[in-house]
């Protein structure tokens, strides 16, 4: 039998807020979180702006050895991962423990500790590097180590697949949860790129804006990176509801497909496969979504893929959803940025409030959709959804409905 | 400082504790340092006095590098620092 999935703890740290309150408070004021990059040889970028976690010292959260391990997409993890398990109030003992794990999408590792790994072997020139470089580095390190803070025994690995890395991430522990194979799920995602090496890659594929993210906007020139974490429980809803458990929304559906096309260029048939794909496997009508967190990377291909994808799936219906992209304030968090991006999910079906896409200047006929420019809305929306899709053509789409 | 008081503030460093509480004829598991420490002390043994320590976390035993006791890593660090002349 399958079993409902509710989602019983959040948490996040990103350019918005260190905590869930401050990041849907800044969604619904329509704050920008992006800013000039406060990195090491910013000077050689071209690119110069970012959505960077500000007033953050390492040192506050965590001791010397806990640092010399965990790069800052661990760091991030763990904060997120800390203020979701308090709020759902599980702990892990024993069966629960063994049904429970950890997926978390992930797309750069731990790119901060590769970065000054060469730069210490490359430009210093050193022949010696410290001990814990590899397991500092590697993409699983962030859900090996809320595995073992929390006791989490079962299926637990890490998701890359770029931007849906954490939508991906989420759709795993949704079935494992409605499939049986679990009880509880810790999950979402993390990212930190923003280093040297990093934004440098970035600036090469030549999609970078050196100005601001500005979605579905007739005048947008492209994605800003950010950086963060957004973490979630999942939990099977009997069991959620047996311990009386507060539960913010219920995940009800989800879809992945494959452009199977070309590398780098967005497809509308895949995503309109994918959108299509997680309102059947949610068992919801189209005129029931009243939100879409739209993956509204500001890139002139994503934008009017989407939203021509998102019209042909909710043919006359799609000019009465809600459609808008919070990559304009907290920046795009590449394999995190899903899983922050559910964050206005929640407050959409909780709160009534649906997230701006901030930046907005001049309407695009080529995406003629209702974005919530520049200032946030309130609205009374029952289920919602939302997508992520990546660069490789891997789409991932999540429905959600009110608690 | 001596090869003694480095290796021993290295060491303290590791174990959280003051360089006068490691006492040479503590053993690693004495002063809690588990085989992460061990590397990481490894490493900034060799950042400190520039050498190479011959140490394969695979097999300890086998190396001619002695970790039996802080007088041990100390006698072994100080034949290291002089054969490098």
């Amino acid at each position: 039998m399958a079993q409902r999935v509710v989602i019983t703890g959040a948490g996040t740290i990103n350019a918005l807020g260190h905590n869930v309150p401050d990041t849907l408070a800044a969604m619904a004021e329509g704050r920008c979180g992006i800013g000039p990059l406060d990195i090491r040889d910013v000077d050689r970028l071209t690119v110069k702006i970012g959505g960077q976690v500000r007033d953050y010292h390492e040192e506050t959260h965590f001791n010397r050895q806990q640092i010399a391990l965990y790069d800052r997409f661990t760091q991030f993890t763990l904060l997120a991962a800390a203020q979701a398990m308090g709020q759902s109030g599980l702990t892990f003992a024993g069966q629960l423990a063994d049904r429970s794990g950890v997926i978390l999408g992930n797309s750069g590792g731990g790119l901060n500790t590769q970065d000054e790994n060469y730069r210490a072997v490359y430009e210093e020139g050193k022949n010696r590097v410290h001990p814990f470089i590899i397991p500092k580095l590697m993409n699983n390190a962030a859900v090996s180590h809320v595995a073992m803070q929390y006791n989490l025994r079962g299926p637990s690995f890490t998701v890359s697949t770029a931007c849906a890395s954490s939508n991906h991430a989420m759709g795993q522990a949704f079935l494992m949860i409605r499939s049986g194979m679990a009880t509880a799920m810790v999950t979402g995602g993390s990212e930190s790129m923003l280093c040297f090496g990093g934004v440098k890659a970035w600036e090469g594929l030549r999609v970078m804006s050196k100005d601001a993210c500005r979605p579905f906007s007739a005048t947008r020139n492209g994605m800003v990176q950010g950086e963060g974490a957004g973490v979630f429980v999942f939990e099977e809803r009997d069991h959620a509801m047996a311990r009386g458990a507060e539960i913010l929304a219920e995940v009800v559906g989800f879809a992945m497909t494959s452009d199977a096309a070309d590398i780098v260029m967005p497809s509308k048939q895949g995503a309109a496969r994918a959108i299509a794909g997680a309102l059947r496997d949610g068992g919801l009508n189209r005129d029931e979504i009243g939100y879409i967190n739209a993956h509204g990377t500001g890139t002139a291909a994503n934008d009017k893929t989407e939203s021509a994808a998102v019209a042909d799936v909710f043919g006359a219906h799609a000019d009465n959803l809600m459609i808008s992209s919070t990559k304009s304030m907290h920046g795009h968090l590449i394999g995190g940025t899903g899983a922050v991006e559910l964050l206005a999910c929640i407050m959409a079906l909780r709160d009534g409030i649906i997230a701006p896409t901030i930046g907005y200047e001049e309407p695009d006929p080529e995406c003629a959709l209702d974005v919530v420019p520049n200032v946030a809305r309130e609205a009374k929306v029952d289920a919602v959804l939302s997508n992520a899709f990546a660069f490789g053509g891997l789409n991932a789409v999540i429905a959600l409905r009110k608690a | 400082m001596n090869v003694a008081q480095q290796v021993t503030r290295i060491l303290a460093e590791q174990a959280l504790l003051e360089p006068g509480d490691v006492t040479p004829d503590a053993t690693l598991a004495d002063l809690g340092i588990d085989s992460l420490g061990l590397v990481e002390s490894i490493f900034a043994i060799e950042e400190a006095f520039d050498i190479s320590v011959p140490f394969n976390a695979n097999d300890p035993a086998e190396t001619d590098f002695d970790i039996s006791s802080v007088a041990a890593i100390i006698s072994a660090v100080g034949d290291l620092v002089k054969a490098q002349g």
